[in-house]
């Protein structure tokens, strides 16, 4: 750590990062230990809307990759931002924060799950969580739809790909990689062929 | 339950989830059914419901849902023999389910990163974006509503629909909206 140089204090203009490794892993421990039944939707909250170390447009960028990797999806997209700040040591202290202390606190869980599992007040507490996490999910969903604004297919081309994806996989519960190779590919390739035409 | 775990076996075990982490494109949670067939109908290393109260709990707990891995590793492991044994059983599932996805991700990541600029990179990362965004909200459909549509489920799809709309017009913080599920949910309101 001592071969970095010390960080520059953030001028305006310039967009804020992460000031330190232990700031990035901190940072990370903190998301995942929020993020009861998903931690998506509070990295979007705290990476994109509060500290602002990426773009809506990056945002979804990133998630794009880290979705078509195989691995935990919130993991990859922690050792990608870690990355792209501080090379592999940054990827590193993301994946270590983001894993670390919750590992914890699940096996702690576990310990005292016996004890509760029967415990109606319990369960209920859980399917209630259960219910405004799915609801975090749809909402980061639908809040990100603001970056396509600027997408080169056109508003209307990206909203008939979000259908036939949302439909094929809410209702019709076709697996995932048919739907990422079908209409993920056609997405691809239509970019493909616009970014070319222009 | 009790198991016995030779060296070969350990080695087994990690080699099993060095394959899976390959596969596990949308999550580690995808290659779940397999899980389960390896560790509890094909090896015996773990009980039924030893299983699902290891995915039950990883879900509940804050953090990724990969952790549900670690805990199959350390119930394996205290099947096995006691804590060391847990201790080498969850290190030997997490190193398994991370390492091969991690560095593959690592690497594409890099090479994406520097290639940014080349038609292809540009057109798959902007592609996706419609597809990624809508995967979204049909995960969250799919949580809401499990794997059936049952009308007393009523209560639950309110409150989920609610805390979309909350989350999406307003910036309150989402322990708050946690922590009101977790209550509506102990009173039985939903």
């Amino acid at each position: 750590m001592s071969s970095l140089p010390p960080a520059p204090a953030a001028a305006p203009d310039e967009p804020p990062r992460p000031r330190s490794l232990s700031d990035l892993f901190f940072s990370f421990t903190w998301l995942a230990l929020q993020g009861f039944g998903g931690v998506l939707a509070v990295v979007q909250r705290e990476l994109v809307e509060k500290k602002r170390w990426m773009t809506r447009e990056e945002f979804v960028e990133e998630w794009a990759v880290a979705q078509i990797m195989p691995g935990p999806n919130v993991v990859n997209l922690s050792l990608m931002i870690g990355s792209r700040y501080f090379g592999l040591r940054g990827a590193l202290a993301a994946l270590a924060g983001m894993l670390a202390l919750p590992l914890v606190v699940v096996l702690a869980l576990g310990l005292v799950y016996a004890q509760f599992a029967g415990n109606e007040q319990v369960a209920g507490a859980l399917r209630g969580m259960g219910a405004v996490a799915a609801g975090l999910i749809a909402a980061t969903g639908i809040k990100l739809t603001a970056a396509l604004k600027k997408h080169p297919l056109g508003l209307p081309a990206c909203v008939g790909l979000g259908a036939a994806t949302f439909a094929g996989i809410a209702l019709l519960r076709w697996p995932l990689a048919w739907v990422l190779l079908g209409v993920g590919g056609a997405a691809c390739v239509l970019t493909w062929r616009r970014l070319g035409a222009k | 339950m009790t198991a016995t775990l030779s060296a070969a076996d350990w080695a087994s075990f990690f080699l099993h989830y060095l394959v899976l982490s390959l596969l596990s494109i949308g999550g580690a949670i995808t290659t779940a059914p397999d899980m389960h067939r390896y560790l509890v109908d094909e090896q015996h290393w773990l009980s039924d419901a030893q299983f699902t109260a290891s995915v039950a709990i990883a879900q509940a707990a804050p953090g990724p849902n990969v952790l549900f891995v670690a805990l199959l590793g350390w119930n394996v492991g205290l099947n096995a023999g006691g804590l060391g044994m847990a201790a080498l059983g969850l290190s030997l599932a997490m190193v398994g389910i991370l390492l091969p996805s991690a560095t593959l991700t690592y690497l594409a990541a890099n090479w994406g990163h520097r290639n940014r600029e080349l038609r292809a990179v540009r057109a798959f990362k902007q592609g996706m974006a419609p597809v990624v965004i809508a995967l979204l909200v049909a995960t969250g459909w799919i949580l809401a509503t499990g794997s059936r549509y049952d009308p007393v489920d009523w209560p639950l799809w309110l409150l989920a629909g609610l805390t979309a709309l909350i989350v999406w017009r307003t910036r309150i913080h989402l322990l708050w909206l946690l922590g009101a599920g977790a209550l509506a949910g102990a009173l039985g309101w939903v």
